[in-house]
């Protein structure tokens, strides 16, 4: 008896790498999936902090996919090490600060050592072809499989049959002509294979899955950066770039301000790491300062935060300032005027 | 039989799911692991891999804002 072939496959949670997972496991390879965590992961984030979302049905999309594929997951966190293809990367970034290409390969690079370590025999994609502009090209297929170290146990089989025999379909462990020849930007040819093989209600998600492909993220990202004066980030920098309104009034620090009430408990976890300011006067958010700060700063962020309060337009608010360990103490400002606050405070 | 206990809290889906995985990946099945955690995202997803990965979930439940997972180690994980 032939022994059985192990794949494992990249799930991203979109409809494309559970195509491809699909396709392979029907052809009776063993296949289990890996999901890789940056932190610049859409996935739910803002439903779980905004409370006017808390009672949206939230899911993981690539649990569900695996639950779907009747595949174990394998959910790798890579926080730390991604922070130099996002630092550095060597193809550059696409139309904000995604790293597409340099992502591509560094994934497919770390499920390749997965599979070394678990003796599995090859790596699938989801990958299509035209697809996305930066990443899955023609001329770009190749430099992933290159560069991760992958070469031909790299299969993508949604669009294998655009591209040069792969080691699993010369060896026989899958079927070519059971395999697919996607390309371009349209949707419907997995959609179609999707009703095909019985897959409803699968993720689309508007603008892909990578908060760095978003402009007003990149944005924020990018000011943090040149306040730092280089290219530096924990993972609470990038988590509190998806949570409220973001002013920065002098070069040296930043004030974050709860929009909404499920926010305000977000940031409340911070607050030991972070000055906090909440106004006790009157109903108002929470805000956090980011930066060196002296007496004149808090005071000028205090102000815009009880422009943020029901005390918009009082003579005085009264808030309380928390400062990392320091006990909390009570400061009172003039609400700062509309005309006041310049735009270009606001990221 | 032990009971390791995961401080997931303020963390955001997936971590609490990856601290779990981290968790479970040297206990023996039978052990248990309680994991603690503050995005609700955690009551469907904790359970969604426990059931892809073989893992029993043993409890699930809500107290003081705060979001309690226990599962048990399968004898396939």
């Amino acid at each position: 008896m032939a022994t059985q072939r192990k794949a494992v496959a990249l799930i991203s949670g979109g409809l494309d790498s559970l195509l491809a997972a699909r396709v392979v496991k029907d052809q009776g390879v063993h296949v289990e999936g890996i999901n890789f965590y940056t932190g610049f992961c859409v996935e739910g984030h803002t439903h779980a902090i905004r409370k006017k979302d808390k009672n949206k049905q939230k899911r993981n999309n690539a649990l569900w996919s695996a639950e779907r594929l009747g595949i174990k997951l394998h959910i790798i966190d890579i926080v730390e090490e991604y922070k130099d293809v996002v630092y550095n990367p060597r193809h550059g970034y696409g139309a904000n600060l995604n790293p597409c290409l340099d992502c591509k390969i560094f994934m497919v690079s770390k499920a390749r050592e997965w599979a070394a370590r678990r003796d599995f025999d090859f790596i699938i994609t989801g990958e299509v072809i035209g697809q996305r502009p930066m990443s899955q090209r023609k001329d770009t297929m190749p430099v992933v499989s290159r560069e991760s170290g992958a070469d031909d146990r790299l299969l993508r089989p949604l669009c294998a049959r655009n591209l040069p025999e792969t080691l699993p379909e010369r060896e026989g462990w899958v079927d070519r002509k059971r395999l697919f020849g996607f390309s371009g930007r349209t949707r419907k040819p997995q959609m179609a294979l999707a009703r095909e093989l019985g897959f409803e209600d699968y993720a689309q998600p508007a603008g892909g899955c990578c908060f760095l492909t978003d402009k007003e993220y990149s944005v924020k990202l990018q000011d943090l950066w040149s306040s730092r004066g280089e290219k530096r980030y924990e993972l609470d920098d990038i988590m509190l770039l998806k949570v409220g309104r973001h002013l920065r009034p002098r070069p040296n620090f930043k004030i974050i301000i709860a929009r909404e009430e499920g926010e305000g408990k977000f940031l409340q976890g911070y607050r030991k790491q972070y000055i906090s300011l909440k106004t006790v006067s009157h109903g108002g958010p929470l805000a956090l300062i980011d930066g060196e700060v002296d007496a004149a700063d808090i005071e000028l962020a205090a102000r815009l935060v009880a422009r943020y309060s029901q005390g918009r337009d009082a003579e005085q608010v009264e808030l309380e300032v928390s400062g990392h360990s320091a006990d909390p103490s009570s400061l009172t400002v003039k609400p700062m005027p509309a005309r006041e606050v310049d735009p270009e405070w606001h990221l | 039989m032990s009971d390791i206990q995961v401080d997931a809290r303020r963390l955001l889906c997936p971590m609490p799911v990856i601290r779990v995985q981290d968790a479970m990946e040297h206990l023996r099945p039978g052990d248990t692991v309680t994991a603690f955690c503050t995005d609700p995202g955690a009551l469907n997803d904790i359970p969604a891999w426990c059931h892809i990965n073989g893992h029993e979930v043993v409890e699930r439940r809500e107290q003081d804002d705060e979001y309690i997972v226990v599962v048990r180690v399968g004898a396939s994980g």
